[in-house]
């Protein structure tokens, strides 16, 4: 494409519960503020 | 729904419900955001507002169909899904201590006393919280408990008692225990450093940044400001993780004090630290200390020059990690997830000295938001449901909002104290995330075409 360079394709999937192993996001860094797009994947950690 | 943003003289194009992110030019802007808005009358909107040619608008409207069809712009809205099947907890905040050796001005927990007096966990309560953890986590192999306060390390000898206790339930349970401990420093020794190393998943050490900014609100009980007493502990302590490969954060809290907050950032990394979180403070709006509308230009300042600052040092060899500019696009976390966030009140939970429990570590001593007891065994299912349907599809706000995959509805304690309402988020915390999710994709689309040109540059030239 001349206009557009896709950088992240389409990632985001309805999948049922998740299985619930990745850390919970208060617990790493912030306690005040939630940033959760910052946290991995346990199953691709 | 997209979101369409400059940031470090780029055009981004978010594509917020299938997670696709474009780097485009302006006329890929101007033409995503016309037919996103006008549908079939682009083309004509196209040559009237910005008098592109006829084979200009053939060329994007093109390219802009392509993305469509590969699901990677104007996606429909994500069904809603809930975090876990039936309401498990897997981490908990464990205030083994109501107490602290430091006064700072700020504090949340008011000093640790959290409204309830100064008070220390005993080994039976903390025993019993983790017990009921166990309990409560159903098939999830992974548990997280940090010991918070106050200062935790006030209670140094329950927290020791409280890890081995936590080894013993791994093996009987089959579970695994990620301990992390949040600490002033001030207590901070070789005895403790030696058992973080080998004991705790994270360490988070409490430090706003320069001198004067830290002494000012981080003071001893006497009045006297702290950096002295803990700059030589938190160094030892972050460096000897660091050196090991263990997760650290030093992490500090930025007011209407130091607005200059990119400063403190550059002060840390300039000390050699690697992992660095500097948060906005929470405070009601009237504070001194708080964040204002008005201050919103200075901050994105400053987050723009954090971009700078990470981009070049990064590029130099002089590598540290910004934790609110932590984005990974690719590997992030599930849908459930993202809808979710944090998980208060109903995968995680917090529990107060006496085995109280309420939803996250800043409910808790407010009578009304007590769920149970670890001690009774009582539990508050009810209010579980409530945090556990609290997501960015039930939210009205959040829903139209394109970054809700990304902060996942906001910090509900927040919502809940500065607007009454869990599902009401705190809209100047939202205007600060949302300029750093800018900045985290802009920083890592810099350095994605970095990595690519030193691929193609390291391939040589193509022979003919």
């Amino acid at each position: 494409m001349k206009h557009i360079k896709t950088i992240q394709t389409a990632c985001l999937k309805a999948q049922g519960y998740g299985c619930g192993e990745c850390q919970a996001s208060c617990q790493s860094a912030c306690k005040t503020s939630c940033t959760v797009a910052n946290q991995k994947c346990q199953k691709k950690a | 729904m997209t979101h369409i943003f400059k940031q470090n003289e780029m055009y981004f194009v978010l594509d917020v419900e299938s997670g696709a992110v474009h780097m485009v030019d302006e006329l890929a802007a101007n033409a995503i955001n016309a037919v996103e808005k006008f549908g079939k009358n682009a083309r004509d909107m196209l040559a009237v507002a910005f008098d592109y040619s006829d084979e200009e608008i053939g060329e994007i409207l093109a390219e802009i169909e392509e993305l469509r069809a590969r699901g990677e712009l104007f996606t429909p809205e994500q069904p809603e899904v809930l975090a876990g099947e039936s309401g498990e907890i897997k981490a908990m905040c464990l205030h083994v201590a109501h107490d602290c050796n430091l006064r700072c001005s700020y504090c949340f927990a008011e000093t640790g006393e959290y409204h309830g007096g100064r008070a220390l966990m005993s080994p039976e309560v903390g025993k019993a919280a983790l017990d009921f953890l166990v309990a409560h986590s159903g098939k999830r192999k992974h548990l997280e408990v940090d010991f918070f306060g106050g200062e935790p390390l006030m209670n140094f000898g329950v927290v020791k008692e409280l890890v081995a206790y936590g080894r013993k339930l791994e093996q009987e349970h089959n579970k695994l225990f990620r301990f992390t401990l949040t600490t002033n420093g001030v207590a901070v020794d070789d005895e403790f450093i030696e058992f973080a190393n080998k004991e705790l998943y994270n360490v988070v050490i409490s430090i706003d940044g320069r001198k004067e900014v830290h002494d000012k609100l981080r003071v001893t009980p006497n009045g006297k400001g702290s950096f002295d007493l803990i700059f030589p502990k938190v160094k030892k302590l972050a460096f000897a993780r660091q050196e090991r490969g263990l997760d650290y954060y030093v992490r500090g809290t930025f007011t209407r004090n130091n607005l200059d907050f990119s400063k403190d950032v550059e002060f840390l990394a300039n000390e050699g630290f690697e992992q660095i979180s500097l948060e906005p403070v929470v405070l009601e709006p009237g504070d001194p200390l708080s964040i204002r509308v008005e201050d919103l230009t200075q901050v994105f300042k400053e987050y723009d020059r954090l971009v700078g600052m990470l981009y070049s040092r990064r590029k130099t060899g002089q590598w540290f990690n910004f934790f609110h500019f932590m984005l990974d696009l690719e590997n992030g976390p599930c849908l459930a997830k993202r809808m979710t966030g944090c998980g208060a009140g109903s995968e995680y939970c917090a529990v107060s000295p006496q085995g109280d429990i309420y939803p996250c570590h800043q409910f808790v001593g407010k009578p009304e938001w007590k769920m149970g007891s670890v001690i009774t065994g009582e539990y508050d299912r009810a209010m579980q449901k409530c945090f556990r349907e609290c997501t960015v599809a039930s939210k009205p706000a959040c829903r139209e909002c394109w970054a809700k995959y990304y902060c996942s509805g906001g910090c509900a304690a927040n919502a809940q104290n500065l607007n009454g309402d869990i599902h009401k988020p705190y809209e100047l915390a939202c205007a600060m995330e949302k300029k750093r999710l800018e900045c985290a994709i802009a920083l890592y689309a810099l350095e994605r075409q970095d990595r690519e040109e030193e691929a193609a540059a390291a391939s040589g030239p193509a022979h003919s």
